[in-house]
């Protein structure tokens, strides 16, 4: 597999998985404008996650869907930080602020891409990125803004900060901790990154989840 | 058949979630060449998540279609769609459907506090007085605010 089709694959199941755990909110969020937020957000990222298939499965000679679903766990190359289920909701923004500043990382990188299909979607993703990016922001001033907050905030972010390390390739993390501990006012810890390939048991949890219907059914199904 | 006519043809076709404007409205159509019998129409995509934008391709075969001639629809995936290319016409049909327009992109970086706070006029009564209820609404292109004089949640078509 080409290098460039392994970082479209390893973008498009950050993006997929992470859609997935957004969408766990919807319904049970702490109250109806977060069920909204988090709902459309996840519908933004598996739209992300499609178009980097796309480009993915026309290298590969198959489509979005099969790339998306037909795979076994083992073979997806989503960082691990995404498959964590953290239905907690300190954790959960703590997810969300990480995950979306390294995304502005990853994706101003990749607006520099001399290939320019992949210039392109960056480009677009990032346009709509900006309202995650926002959304982000707002929940980090509100839980700084508590003694409470600030607590549960710190203890999650000693927990995900490696995860978060390891969505980033090598290069671009010292940015990622540059602008996470001048946002968010504290050191984070000298650790090892979690990196992509090792994965956690809740991804095959979440894969059977999100597979069943598609395995259920015989191939060529129309829906 | 000159490219006029598809212009006009595609501007038939109501947007599948807001049918009051059309996809020439909403700038989605980037270019259209015609080439013998076949019409190449490039599409931009408004956002990437939209579950609108296979109706909107089949939409625009089937227009072609009844002009007699092939359409050939090329999905450009990049940033050259932003709610700027929204047209007068279609910002003022949102506006009466009661779904306020984007506000045109500024310079710099979109802004939380902007968007909290002011500069978003009620597509009801007209007054400049709402704040931002959910950057997020009911479909990826819509964010929430309530007018504080008539006291009526609305729809903010986000700018993007």
């Amino acid at each position: 597999m080409s290098k460039r089709t392994d970082l479209l694959l390893s973008f498009a199941d950050d993006e997929l998985f992470l859609g997935w755990r957004n969408s766990e909110w919807t319904g049970i969020a702490p109250f109806l404008e977060e069920d909204v937020a988090f709902s459309s957000i996840a519908q933004n990222e598996i739209g992300h996650a499609r178009a980097l298939y796309e480009l993915a499965a026309a290298e590969l000679g198959t489509t979005a869907d099969e790339l998306a679903f037909d795979r076994p766990p083992d073979e997806y190359r989503c960082a691990p930080f995404v498959q964590l289920r953290r239905l907690e909701w300190a954790r959960t923004i703590a997810r969300h602020w990480l995950y979306e500043t390294a995304d502005e990382i990853r994706l101003a990188a990749l607006k520099a891409s001399e290939e320019p299909d992949i210039a392109g979607i960056a480009a677009k993703m990032d346009r709509e990125e900006a309202y995650h990016r926002m959304h982000a922001e707002m929940w980090i001033d509100r839980l700084l803004s508590t003694g409470e907050g600030r607590a549960r905030l710190d203890e999650a972010l000693d927990e995900l900060w490696p995860y978060a390390l390891g969505v980033l390739d090598d290069q671009l993390r010292p940015e990622l901790r540059r602008r996470a501990e001048e946002r968010l006012g504290r050191e984070l810890p000298d650790v090892a990154p979690v990196s992509r390939g090792v994965h956690e048991a809740e991804l095959v949890a979440l894969w059977e989840e999100m597979t069943m219907v598609r395995r259920s059914a015989p191939a060529g199904t129309q829906w | 058949m000159t490219v006029d006519e598809v212009w006009a043809a595609l501007a038939e076709i109501p947007d599948p979630e807001i049918p009051v404007i059309s996809l020439v409205d909403l700038g989605v159509v980037k270019d259209i060449e015609i080439e013998n019998d076949s019409v190449r129409i490039e599409f931009t995509p408004t956002f990437l998540g939209c579950p609108a934008l296979e109706v909107m391709q089949r939409a625009m075969e089937a227009k072609v279609d009844e002009l007699g001639a092939k359409a050939d629809v090329r999905v450009v995936l990049d940033d050259s769609w932003s709610t700027d290319k929204i047209t007068p016409a279609g910002r003022e049909k949102l506006r009466v459907a009661g779904l306020a327009p984007p506000a045109p992109r500024g310079a710099g970086k979109l802004n939380l506090v902007e968007l909290q706070r002011g500069g978003f006029r009620c597509p009801y009564c007209g007054s400049m007085e709402t704040h931002l209820e959910n950057l997020f609404g009911p479909t990826p292109c819509r964010s929430i605010r309530y007018c504080d004089s008539c006291r009526q949640p609305f729809e903010q078509f986000k700018t993007i």
